[in-house]
């Protein structure tokens, strides 16, 4: 085993791991990513037919659909949506909120502190950092790029 | 109509961070970091309009849409009130987003335990 | 001068020493799976009316550990030596089930390779003369394993077919300069080999190489050929482990079809219960040697068995850092005989 060379051994293990199932994978994405926008354009909809302006409109689907997916997250659900529709899940607003309610329910047993409360944002945390930052660029260059 | 494109728009969003796990070895906290930068680049550049225009709710859901929000509040921020607009704007325009998920997610992880699968 | 070792790494034992009890507790999910008839107790509940994975993990340990004195027909007092680990930092779900049996105790982590770690340890002592009992045991819990390794439980994440699913278990064997068999009557110490496989959701493909150099040592230092034993069974490597083992020991010219499995392939029915490449964890082969191995040998159909259990010695942290996966295998011969 010490003459193992690295790369003929890669090769050999690329043969014998199967591979996703590509096809199925790319369907119940479309699927269940479309399902997720579609029930958001229904509640797109609605707002606007109460009369809120577009940022309202905006806001108020956000705060519903994070809602739906904290929800179903806490019940347990939304994790077999994920084993089905991978990044139809994932991808939606939905799935940021379960990517924040997931570790604060399986780290209460660290306390509310550092347990809850600082573990919500082990993977949400990036997602801001990244979103926040680039968007301060975005808004300068703005003013650079003025007319 | 306005329904079918939401579906594919949406759905064709999500397709491509599936194409991305499957075939790379990113998870999916590198596609929500990546797709969310992604609409905040697209829409500076004002490419994502288009796509939200047709799209709707399929281009505004995904976490995508949620980086066009960003920074076209960014953008606005800094057209109206200068270089401090640039700064709160794009957290201004999605902070009830992340109220909301702050608050339900503190909500749920007191309400509910996680359960073992099976 | 070393008067019991043999070639570059095995060790002879001069007085071999004997299982005299073992047990074994897992999951329900492993309680559905297709050894479901070789285990002393199924859980309902993995949660087991503690208030976390962690102290679920070591109650589980804990309590293997006591059936498995029982079932020697000892009592605590009579055990010389605790060896066992598990693979939550710090091996606390070990240290804290030391804590409540009060027995000296030696602290392991071989990662997943822990049960023949423990056992290769145990043996020697005995073989020694520095203990009469000694328990030899580990434990894993899938859902701690998930949170210290992977996602949150309700994280919405797909597997990949080559991940391979922790098993909620542990088991215990006691070691005993008296009895009469099954006898430990050899141990081949694994070294470290790393293949560069970077990826921890193939821990089969980073380990299945440790497997290989460990087996091949053990066959030249001793003289033995894969015909001499009835079973050959690897840690957790599972399907995709095995089957690179298969092949390439085939090249290196020992043919082990037949004879050869892991106990990761044979804890679950990977269609059934959708593990993919198979179980993994601690727990694994230790519930799937004092299972099944140890109970069809008092059956007799097996007479001589080589067990290899398999480890990854990597943390999360360092694989964020780029690392690759470096991984070990311990093995040991199970004889009905001493001779």
């Amino acid at each position: 085993m010490d003459k193992l060379n690295k790369k003929d051994y890669e090769n050999l293990v690329n043969k014998k791991v199967p591979k996703p199932t590509y096809g199925k994978n790319m369907i119940m994405a479309f699927i269940v990513g479309g399902i997720i926008c579609t029930i958001g354009q229904g509640f797109t909809n609605y707002l606007q037919s109460v009369g809120f302006n577009e940022e309202q409109v905006s806001t108020g689907v956000s705060i519903i659909m994070v809602f739906l997916g904290s929800l179903l997250t806490g019940l347990g659900i939304y994790d077999k949506i994920g084993k089905i529709g991978g990044a139809g899940a994932a991808v939606p607003i939905t799935g940021f909120a379960n990517s924040i309610v997931a570790p604060a329910m399986e780290y209460k047993s660290e306390g509310f502190i550092f347990g809850v409360a600082s573990k919500m944002f082990i993977i949400a945390g990036p997602v801001l950092v990244y979103g926040v930052g680039s968007s301060i660029i975005v808004g300068l260059l703005s003013i650079l790029f003025k007319g | 109509m306005e329904y079918i494109k939401t579906f594919i728009i949406g759905g064709a969003i999500c397709v491509l961070g599936q194409i991305i796990l499957d075939r790379t070895k990113l998870t999916p906290a590198h596609i929500l970091v990546s797709f969310l930068t992604a609409g905040v680049i697209l829409g500076g550049l004002g490419l994502y309009e288009p796509i939200a225009k047709f799209g709707g709710a399929g281009a505004k859901i995904p976490i995508s849409g949620f980086g066009y929000s960003l920074s076209q509040g960014a953008i606005k921020g800094a057209q109206e009130k200068g270089i401090i607009g640039a700064f709160t704007g794009g957290l201004q325009a999605t902070a009830g987003g992340i109220a909301a998920a702050i608050l339900f997610g503190y909500t749920m992880a007191i309400i509910f335990n996680p359960k073992t699968k099976d | 001068m070393s008067l019991k070792k043999l070639g570059n790494r095995t060790v002879k034992l001069l007085n071999p020493p004997s299982i005299i009890g073992n047990y074994t507790i897992v999951g329900p999910k492993e309680g559905d799976g297709p050894l479901k008839n070789y285990y002393d107790q199924i859980l309902d509940d993995d949660l087991w009316g503690q208030e976390s994975w962690e102290k679920a993990e070591s109650k589980i340990q804990e309590e293997a550990i006591r059936a498995a004195v029982d079932n020697a027909g000892l009592s605590i007092q009579d055990i010389d030596y605790l060896i066992s680990g598990d693979l939550l930092n710090q091996i606390v779900a070990s240290g804290y089930s030391a804590r409540q049996l009060g027995i000296p105790y030696f602290g392991l982590y071989g990662a997943c390779s822990t049960m023949t770690e423990s056992l290769a340890l145990g043996s020697m002592l005995i073989d020694g003369g520095f203990a009469d009992n000694i328990i030899c045991a580990t434990s894993s819990h899938f859902s701690s394993a998930e949170r210290q390794f992977r996602f949150p439980l309700e994280y919405a994440a797909q597997r990949v077919f080559s991940a391979q699913w922790t098993v909620t278990g542990s088991g215990a064997t006691i070691l005993s300069s008296y009895g009469s068999g099954p006898y430990i009557t050899h141990v081949t110490p694994g070294k470290i080999i790393d293949p560069g496989i970077k990826d921890a959701s193939n821990m089969g493909a980073a380990m299945a190489p440790a497997a290989m150099d460990t087996l091949i040592h053990h066959f030249r230092d001793t003289g033995f050929s894969p015909s001499d034993y009835d079973l050959i069974i690897t840690g957790d490597l599972g399907l995709v482990g095995k089957s690179i083992v298969l092949d390439m020991m085939k090249k290196e010219g020992y043919d082990l079809t037949g004879i050869f499995t892991d106990c990761g392939v044979e804890v679950f029915d990977p269609q059934k219960q959708d593990t993919h490449a198979g179980g993994s964890g601690c727990g694994c082969s230790a519930v799937v040697f004092n299972g099944f191995v140890l109970k069809e040998m008092a059956k007799g159909r097996y007479k001589r068995v080589l067990f290899g259990a398999t480890g990854a010695l990597h943390s999360t942290l360092i694989t964020q850092q780029g690392e690759s996966i470096p991984s070990i295998c311990h093995a040991i011969t199970i004889d009905i005989n001493s001779e």
